[in-house]
């Protein structure tokens, strides 16, 4: 006889340990909510794992873990991120990204309507991104061990033929391209922070870029040395890193790189640097200077990258520094962020 | 950015470099000690060393509360937060201040103790209503500019009746501590370093006008220009007082007199007035003790005080022997000078005040300017 399948109440029910226990109420979950906002073909075999084709070239594979506060935030919540997120990661390598798993840590309590509405923009953005989350596992947590919900999540792409983007790609004269306005996640999320609340327009740009990575690839082939996208300690912390990796330096024009006016306003208010500011759906890229121009003008005929600019470009320095020609006259360097500017922001 | 990049306009600017190119006299130096920590931040931050001519030197002063800070006052306020009832509310800069043996609040909040960043006073204030059950402190701590907050705030709990809220009162004042450097023998006798005249504060000014400023001109000579924070504010004081030293005049001049005016604002003073009071001493990272240079909350609020609510006792700490802060504080040093500067002390590790706060100056020369040491190494 069939057993019968009691339907998780998603309007008014809420996560509880039996969810987590590996009994019925955890299939339950898993069936009534997450295959239904992941549905595909590999989910729906309900393996232990998934199974699936390895095309001919190099793969590359990822892993992010989400914990951001708020989880609902303006422009997304923690499940697009975290789908936007290891995509992003995948697209830096100059890879098309195929398959993503997803890990749930849900405190009890945690309200099945809030779960079901980011499983589904996990679902919307994992489409619109063209992956398919074929595995995952489900974690339940007591009250007070987890802020509501933690999700990681593991990617694979493939790369095209040829292309190894890396650090050490980068030589003397290349150019520094960005994609477009910079803080725009950070400044989302602080505008929600319980004791920070401030007023503004400014959205997460939280978005996948592989699409806007593909036309670049396109467009600069070889010429593109590497890609970043620059989440946590924003464009300086990335660039920082590739400076130590490349031992080259960076020399930037202040003028040069966008900024929202929302987020130099409440930058200004909190003491911040949008340098130093995190973004969700933006990229920096290094590139070979006879192509710097060809790249640019693809990133600014796609939409996610109608602001994109050319900042700055890579020149000898054994001290690594990124420094920057202030808009002002003068010059300063760009360093790393010291300390924590803001936890879980991503 | 409205009101923001107006006065951060590069051409008028560079009109302002070339006018204290052509004016400042080639045969002299001219030394001006910006106090604040904010001038000293937004000279770091638009690079503003770059466009001053070599013989006009800015000498970084004191004014980074959270740089002035002595190790003591630190190692109190962990011992506070180490207490099981007491929930520590502190602005975020203070958190990665060292006290002594590497403590600092960031730790101590690792290890257990509750210890909470807010923004505002007003911060403090709702997590003392929301938690009933525990002791709220608020680190209260800078120049005039944030104790009238402070004061706001004690009035608030007064009317609230929160009986569950104290302050740990660090607030200092800015002309004991510029007195107290034009007094130091480093100044006064041997001469190691000289001070033309003083970029004065910005928001403290706006609290205190510019009235306690006139001692300085009148009784020892210097030219001050009150300046405000954006970067042409400061290009601009910076002229005016090459203008002062090349005419032989020792005034009190206000570059910012959009925001400041002579005698301040009665409100704010009156409220700090009502509140606190003077101590006889207060001591100050790289200055020692400075008389009547500190804040106390007065009997009437003695219930609000938590040195007196939870008994606490002055803890004095020596500063590590080999870092330079105090010599740095009063301009007698450059950052450079220190022999921890950029080895063992930066911002991720600071050894001394000066590289905790982005105000402070090895922290703002490490972070913005340290470049220009490489050039000179070359040029040399």
């Amino acid at each position: 006889m069939k057993a019968h399948r009691r339907k998780v109440d998603i309007k008014h029910g809420c996560v509880d340990l039996s969810h987590g226990s590996g009994g019925r109420a955890m299939s339950q979950l898993i069936s009534g909510l997450f295959h239904e906002a992941f549905g595909n073909e590999w989910l729906a075999r309900g393996n232990d794992q998934s199974a699936f084709d390895v095309g001919a070239g190099r793969m590359v594979m990822t892993i992010d873990g989400y914990v951001v506060s708020p989880l609902f935030f303006p422009g997304g919540n923690i499940g697009s991120l975290a789908v936007h997120g290891t995509v992003n990661d995948i697209a830096m390598a100059g890879a098309r990204p195929l398959y993503l798993s997803a890990s749930f840590i849900i405190e009890e309590g945690f309200r099945f309507s809030d779960l079901k509405m980011i499983a589904d923009s996990m679902g919307q953005a994992a489409q619109s991104a063209g992956v398919h989350i074929i595995t995952g596992d489900t974690k339940v947590v007591e009250r007070g061990k987890a802020d509501g919900l933690f999700i990681s999540t593991a990617g694979v792409g493939l790369v095209p033929e040829g292309f190894d983007f890396s650090a050490e790609n980068a030589r003397v004269g290349d150019r520094v391209l960005i994609s477009g306005t910079l803080g725009d996640h950070g400044v989302a999320i602080m505008s929600k922070r319980q004791n920070l609340a401030f007023e503004t327009e400014i959205v997460s740009d939280s978005v996948a870029l592989h699409d806007l990575v593909a036309r670049m690839v396109a467009a600069g082939g070889h010429g593109i040395r590497l890609m970043r996208d620059p989440t946590r300690g924003g464009l300086a912390a990335t660039l920082n890193e590739i400076a130590q990796q490349s031992e080259l330096g960076f020399s930037l024009q202040q003028e040069a790189i966008p900024v929202k006016p929302g987020v130099a306003a409440a930058c200004e208010l909190l003491g911040l640097d949008p340098l130093n500011v995190a973004n969700e759906g933006k990229l920096v890229a290094i590139v070979s200077p006879d192509v710097a121009g060809a790249v640019l003008a693809a990133m600014r005929a796609h939409p996610l990258g109608r602001d994109a600019a050319d900042i700055g470009e890579a020149v000898p320095d054994d001290h690594h520094f990124v420094q920057m020609a202030t808009s002002f006259g003068g010059a300063r360097i760009v360093d790393w962020l010291s300390g924590e500017q803001l936890p879980r922001i991503c | 950015m409205k009101y923001a990049d107006e006065f951060r306009d590069k051409a008028i600017g560079l009109g302002l470099a070339r006018a204290i190119r052509s004016e400042a006299d080639p045969q002299r130096p001219y030394r001006f000690m910006e106090f604040c920590g904010g001038h000293t931040h937004a000279i770091s931050r638009y690079g503003l060393e770059d466009m001053l001519p070599k013989n006009v030197r800015m000498i970084h002063g004191p004014g980074c509360p959270v740089c002035v800070l002595p190790a003591g006052r630190i190692d109190m306020a962990i011992r506070l937060a180490e207490r099981p009832e007491v929930i520590l509310c502190v602005y975020g800069d203070l958190m990665r201040v060292p006290g002594s043996q590497g403590a600092s609040l960031l730790k101590a909040k690792a290890r257990g103790a509750d210890v909470r960043m807010v923004y505002s006073t007003v911060d403090a204030i709702r997590i003392a209503e929301e938690s009933p059950e525990h002791e709220i402190v608020f680190f209260a701590i800078g120049f005039e500019t944030t104790t009238p907050p402070t004061a706001v705030m004690i009035r608030h709990a007064e009317k609230k009746q929160l009986e569950n809220f104290s302050v740990f009162c660090n607030h200092v004042l800015t002309p004991p501590a510029m007195q107290k450097i034009l007094e130091s023998p480093d100044i006064r006798s041997i001469g190691r370093a000289e001070i033309d005249g003083f970029v004065g504060p910005a928001h403290v000014s706006i609290v205190i006008g510019t009235g306690p400023y006139e001692v300085f001109a009148e009784e020892f000579g210097k030219s001050v220009v009150i300046s405000g924070f954006e970067p042409l504010d400061m290009m601009q004081a910076i002229l005016m007082l090459v203008r002062q030293v090349n005419e032989h005049r020792s005034e009190v001049e206000n570059q910012y007199s959009r925001a400041v005016t002579r005698g301040g604002n009665p409100r704010a003073k009156e409220e700090v007035c009502d509140i606190f009071e003077l101590r006889d001493a207060f001591e100050w990272r790289g200055l020692g003790l400075v008389p009547h240079s500190g804040l106390k909350l007065k009997q009437t609020y003695a219930r609000f005080d938590a040195e007196i609510c939870f008994s606490m006792s002055e803890l004095r700490v020596a500063d590590n022997p080999a870092c330079e802060c105090g010599a740095i504080l009063r301009g007698v040093k450059k950052p450079v000078d220190c022999e921890l500067f950029g080895t063992v002390c930066t911002p991720e590790t600071p050894m001394g005040s000066c590289m905790v706060s982005s105000e402070g100056a090895c922290a703002a020369h490490w972070t913005y300017g340290r470049f220009r040491d490489r050039q000179r190494k070359r040029a040399s």
